[in-house]
């Protein structure tokens, strides 16, 4: 027998655990899945067990998700933590792997809280072993306690500044700071300013960021382009123009960053209908006020929905769960009311964030020789050059060479191959289209497959 | 002549209509291919690539015969190779009574001339896949056979076909197929009506529904094999294996990886053009697997999908000139093994509605063969 729950959430940050807990303290059966083996996501991650001084270093943000773990701890969701789920069907069948083993589990509605990947940062070099991305940095650090000597952090975007902060408080400061944004941006950025400080606690925390930053003497370059990293079996250097011209620096460590992207895994793999977003440079799934795709009964809260960060993924999970609450007929239309009023508050700093952060020209269209998937090393010149011979699409060319098959499943090039194929062929990105996601989503090994749990229907097998 | 007439429509731009649509311009015949989605986007471009001669349907054969030669000089036709490469196809046999009916066949094949099947002992076997379970008693192969990289054949062969003249029009249901009292087709599309003396139907699992509207109604359901692709392994198999009484195909790809697929289906909806993986059958394809070769404890699966296919009710394709009106042909219900047979049947089909007269006997293959037969249950 499938064990049936009313909720499954897949994802333990912060949208996932407000949805869960919501949605548990109206009476729905919870199980929320995942990967971790304790709650937080990413922005929380390891949040129970961090001492004293690791949340020194990580800062007053970082604590803000005891409570949200708390809540969820009193709450009578269940947390299946060590679990990676591979695959959704549309039957809401949820395939799964905890210790080594396939499980399933099978849901009436799915809140898909899976959070954002860093957008991925090519350029001449980012292969190389020694290059790692600003997000991995703070993994560690959180995980781990963990900071690298002497690491040189290229990019943009408020999480380059944030982890800057928090490597200078550990007493392993960045050895430069590469800042690619552009004076167009900052001028871009300005125009949503005003919009940005009903939302003033955010533009507090980026000065304070800065200053910290500015204080310790790091070394900042601005207006970076054309950013190469040079090694020949690992990194040995980072060059660069700037306003004083070319420069290089000598480093054994590089961390790029180029801002966050949905998650859109779990939301194609089902076929929901996504839109291309012009201000984040990024597919997003089309959802409705309750955060419902196009696919009845899958839910997305958070950023796996469209990039807004912790408080409004805390925000929106909790409307979500409240919307679950109410379907049940136990829902409670003032605090709803009160959530949207805030998330709407919240995101009011996006639209500054956006224009300021905008990923680098040179990232979101990569030179020829760039290599894009690095699963299968395929650079951006070949698939230019599928584009030429009448490849209409990121599934055509996959087919033809390989973009997007290894075993990432696309995660880390699918947007970087869907703008170069939409640019080639001078069509919108929303046309040019995206990968189909087949599953599993993460490779799952054969012998596991094998002992998958056996169903009470199953179709009859029909030699060819 | 305007653009939305021609000597010949073809509906469906898969490996069947784009191969005819190739031969039929090869011939000099002026040809428009009508397809709802895009080129090669349902089995045509996701199949597992087997060219397979070994095991056929003898009334198949002819076609499969024809279609080898074509995969022989594929990269020289199309000028791409189209990923093709000469393999062994090996069935193994794990019991002495399967190695007995694989005799059999053998004899059968030689009795009608064919020769390209032949008996392997353990040890030849070994020869071609050394990572194989020492449980087998011997194979039945065809040792000149091979694979190829499906979407890109199919989208070579339609390349070539483009350059040769043909029009492809992709995004575009034909709506209806009729034909007007002067004897010309007339296919209705939201972008106007093609006419057109002759119209090949090749649309595979979509196929059945203009049959039965131009009145030969036939026995055909949506079908979803899957298939999955392991991890890369080093080399242990250089053949495409199947295995008597189990539904597999396996094989290792030149990169290492492992396509496995052989029958176990999905989830079709030909409503919506999906076709949803299923996790429980395929347990029992690991476990197939995994006892024929004990190397793939090491594999991960890295990707599973299923392609939509139309199914026939006794396993065969249609091919060949409509039973009740002049200038329709058919070339569907290839039943998941049709795409060795592409290149073959393209020829073949643009040969007969170019002369008149089909190169080989079509006759098992005729869409009447269904009449009298009905539905009881």
């Amino acid at each position: 027998m499938v064990l049936e729950i009313d909720v499954v959430v897949i994802g333990a940050g912060p949208a996932g655990l407000c949805a869960a807990t919501r949605a548990a303290q109206a009476g729905l059966s919870v199980v929320v899945l995942d990967e971790q083996a304790a709650p937080g996501g990413q922005i929380y991650r390891a949040v129970e067990a961090a001492s004293a001084a690791r949340r020194r270093i990580l800062g007053p943000d970082y604590e803000k998700g005891l409570d949200i773990v708390a809540a969820f701890r009193r709450s009578e969701a269940k947390l299946i933590s060590g679990a990676t789920v591979w695959n959704v069907a549309t039957d809401k069948l949820i395939d799964f792997s905890q210790s080594g083993q396939a499980q399933c589990v099978r849901a009436r509605a799915v809140v898909a809280a899976s959070g954002a990947l860093e957008r991925p940062s090519p350029m001449p070099g980012w292969t190389l072993p020694g290059v790692t991305t600003v997000g991995a940095l703070q993994i560690l650090l959180k995980s781990a306690g963990m900071v690298p000597d002497g690491v040189v952090l290229a990019g943009a975007g408020p999480l380059l500044w944030l982890v800057a902060a928090q490597l200078i408080a550990a007493g392993a400061p960045p050895l430069a700071i590469l800042d690619t944004v552009s004076p167009r941006q900052m001028l871009a950025a300005l125009r949503h300013l005003p919009r940005a400080l009903r939302a003033k606690a955010y533009i507090a925390k980026g000065r304070e960021m800065l200053a910290v930053v500015r204080a310790s003497g790091v070394p900042v370059h601005r207006y970076v382009r054309d950013i190469r990293i040079e090694g020949n079996t690992a990194v040995e250097a980072i060059s660069f123009k700037a306003a004083g011209g070319r420069l290089r620096i000598a480093t054994r460590a590089v961390a790029l960053h180029q801002g966050v992207i949905p998650n859109q895994q779990i939301s194609r793999l089902l076929r929901c209908e996504h839109v291309w977003d012009h201000g984040q440079h990024c597919f997003r799934p089309i959802l409705d006020e309750n955060f419902e795709t196009s696919e009845p009964g899958l839910y997305i809260a958070g950023d796996a929905g469209g990039i807004g960060g912790a408080k409004a993924a805390a925000l929106q999970g909790r409307i979500v769960g409240l919307h679950l609450a109410n379907l049940a007929g136990r829902g409670d239309p003032a605090e709803l009311r009160a959530a949207r009023t805030e998330l709407a508050r919240d995101l009011a700093i996006r639209p500054f964030l956006e224009a300021l952060y905008a990923p680098a020209r040179e990232i979101l269209a990569p030179a020829d020789g760039t290599i894009v998937c690095r699963c299968e090393e395929v650079t951006a010149g070949s698939i230019r050059t599928r584009v030429s011979v009448g490849a209409p699409g990121p599934n055509q060319v996959k087919s033809l060479i390989r973009t997007g098959m290894g075993p990432c499943q696309g995660r880390v090039c699918g947007v970087v191959v869907s703008s170069i194929i939409a640019a080639a062929r001078q069509e919108e990105p929303e046309r040019a289209d995206y990968y189909r996601i087949r599953p599993p989503l993460k490779p799952i090994p054969l012998t596991e497959l094998a002992e998958y749990p056996e169903m009470e229907f199953e179709i009859e097998a029909h030699e060819p | 002549m305007s653009s939305h007439s021609a000597d010949l429509v073809i509906i469906g731009a898969g490996i069947h209509g784009c191969s005819a649509a190739l031969f039929a311009a090869l011939r000099g015949l002026s040809v428009v291919v009508i397809e709802k989605d895009s080129v090669a986007r349902h089995a045509s471009g996701v199949n597992a690539g087997g060219v397979r001669r070994l095991g056929r349907h003898f009334a198949e054969l002819p076609i499969s015969m024809r279609s080898m030669e074509i995969w022989h000089r594929i990269a020289d036709l199309v000028g791409d190779d189209c990923g093709f490469q000469v393999a062994p196809q090996i069935k193994l046999a794990l019991r002495e009574e399967h190695l007995e009916q694989m005799r059999r066949r053998v004899a059968a094949m030689n009795g009608l001339g064919y020769n390209h099947e032949t008996i392997l002992t353990p040890g030849q076997v070994r020869a071609h896949i050394p990572g194989v379970s020492d449980q087998i008693v011997g194979a039945i192969a065809s040792l000149e056979d091979g694979f190829a990289q499906p979407f890109q054949a199919t989208f070579a062969i339609h390349r070539k076909a483009r350059a040769l003249g043909a029009r492809f029009h992709e995004g575009l249901p034909a709506e209806t197929v009729r034909r007007d009292d002067g004897g010309i087709w007339a296919i209705e599309t939201a972008e106007g009506t093609f006419r057109t003396p002759n119209v090949l139907v090749a649309a595979g699992l979509w196929a059945g529904r203009f049959a039965e509207s131009l009145g030969e109604p036939v026995p055909m359901r949506p079908y979803a094999p899957m298939m999955m692709v392991t991890t890369r392994l080093r080399p242990f198999c250089n053949a495409v294996v199947g295995a008597a009484d189990m539904p597999l195909s396996f094989k290792q790809m030149p990169n290492g990886t492992v396509v496995i697929g052989g029958g176990r289906p999905g989830l079709p909806d030909p409503e919506t053009n999906r076709a949803e993986a299923t996790f429980a059958p395929l347990r029992l394809s690991a476990r197939i697997v995994a006892s024929l070769f004990p190397i793939m404890a090491e594999a991960s699966i890295v990707r599973v999908w299923a392609g939509l296919e139309g199914q026939m009710a006794d396993g065969i394709p249609v091919v060949g000139a409509s039973c009740r009106h002049p200038g329709l042909y058919y070339a569907f219900g290839f039943s998941a093994h049709g795409f060795q047979l592409g290149p073959g049947t393209g020829e073949i089909m643009a040969e007969l509605i170019a002369t008149g007269h089909p190169p080989v006997d079509l006759t098992p293959l005729r869409i009447d063969r269904f009449r009298g037969l009905h539905q009881v249950a």
